[in-house]
């Protein structure tokens, strides 16, 4: 196995554990404090959205034409119904872009 | 073990099992894709078992970001989970300290919604069931993820048949996901604007944690809209 796959591996690992803390930490911590800080908690709830949010505004910025359409379409699919079909009519757009249009 | 209950769980995750599916094949065929050998996409599923996270883990890596971002950009998706095990503490406590272990590997977003759900419910919440409904999810979804990635390994230009806008989409639905939520639009916002500048001044793959940094600083700063709920987190869809 040659070191690059090898730092993958230990990525992957890392990850797993980073998750595995995620799950059981938030029992350690109701067992030790009874009460979450207002402030911590709504830092925390931010958390997801703003990461996540992170790999969508440059992609829709900087991905070019085709994607951030593709994207807005899906944006107002994602409106009214699921993440599987926000998928499925962003992809049809994408092809219908690149394969009809342009 | 209880097979009743055992049976009872099976039955209640199967649904969740079947939709998870096509996210388990498409985070399969991605992830060959962006550099991961078919073991190293089962191996991550089975091990990090946490779809979006996982996502982001692939996108990470196939932009080439430093590994410990990679792994800090995971914890950061997953951090819901720390409210999970918090909020299901009162109905796990009669576990053994083997069981809570293994059910805290298991505690996904369905997974944390049902345990509530049930123990809310006044409903027993047996360690049978919890594994069943646990494992019924858990082994497709790696089964799923074999398959997305055999069937990644024969696609040869991944634009061509526009795989790359699924990655983008599939961020965009999570976002979507947590519009309910306390200062949701100011927070994504911030995010948006501060990651795209980020990306401009700094560059990739700093928009990440600059983007994500200002919207939780916001949210820490900007006074509560209203009362959260106490006691219990809110349930996120993972797909």
């Amino acid at each position: 196995m040659d070191a690059q796959h090898l730092s993958l591996l230990y990525l992957i690992v890392a990850a797993a554990l980073a998750t595995y803390a995620t799950r059981f930490g938030g029992y350690v911590l109701i067992t030790q404090l009874k009460r979450i800080p207002p402030r911590l908690e709504a830092a925390l709830n931010a958390v997801p959205a703003a990461v996540l949010t992170t790999l969508v505004a440059p992609a829709f910025v900087y991905g070019g034409f085709d994607v951030a359409a593709a994207m807005l379409v899906a944006f107002v699919i994602g409106l009214r119904f699921s993440t599987l079909r926000m998928l499925l009519v962003g992809w049809v757009a994408v092809m219908v872009i690149r394969h009809v249009i342009l | 073990m209880n097979r009743d209950d055992f049976r009872a769980g099976l039955r209640g995750g199967f649904p969740v099992m079947l939709s998870a599916s096509p996210f388990g094949a498409l985070f399969g065929a991605l992830a060959v894709d962006n550099g991961f050998s078919v073991a190293d996409a089962v191996f991550m599923s089975a091990t990090v078992y946490a779809g979006a996270s996982q996502m982001v883990g692939i996108e990470l890596f196939g932009n080439n970001v430093q590994p410990w971002l990679v792994v800090l950009s995971v914890f950061a998706v997953n951090f819901r989970h720390v409210l999970y095990s918090a909020s299901i503490a009162k109905h796990i406590r009669h576990f053994t300290i083997i069981q809570k272990l293994l059910a805290f590997f298991l505690l996904v977003d369905p997974q944390y919604a049902e345990t509530e759900q049930r123990g809310e419910r006044g409903l027993p919440v047996t360690f049978s069931w919890y594994l069943g409904f646990g494992l019924v999810i858990y082994f497709p979804w790696i089964l799923n993820t074999l398959i997305g990635a055999l069937f990644g390994q024969l696609i040869g230009d991944p634009k061509a048949i526009g795989l790359d806008v699924l990655l983008p989409i599939y961020f965009l639905g999570l976002v979507l996901g947590f519009r309910k939520r306390d200062r949701f639009l100011p927070v994504v916002a911030t995010s948006a604007v501060a990651s795209v500048a980020a990306m401009h001044f700094v560059g990739s793959p700093w928009h990440v944690s600059i983007g994500a940094l200002a919207g939780i600083l916001l949210a820490a700063i900007l006074p509560p809209e209203h009362r959260l709920r106490q006691g219990r987190a809110p349930v996120e869809k993972e797909a």
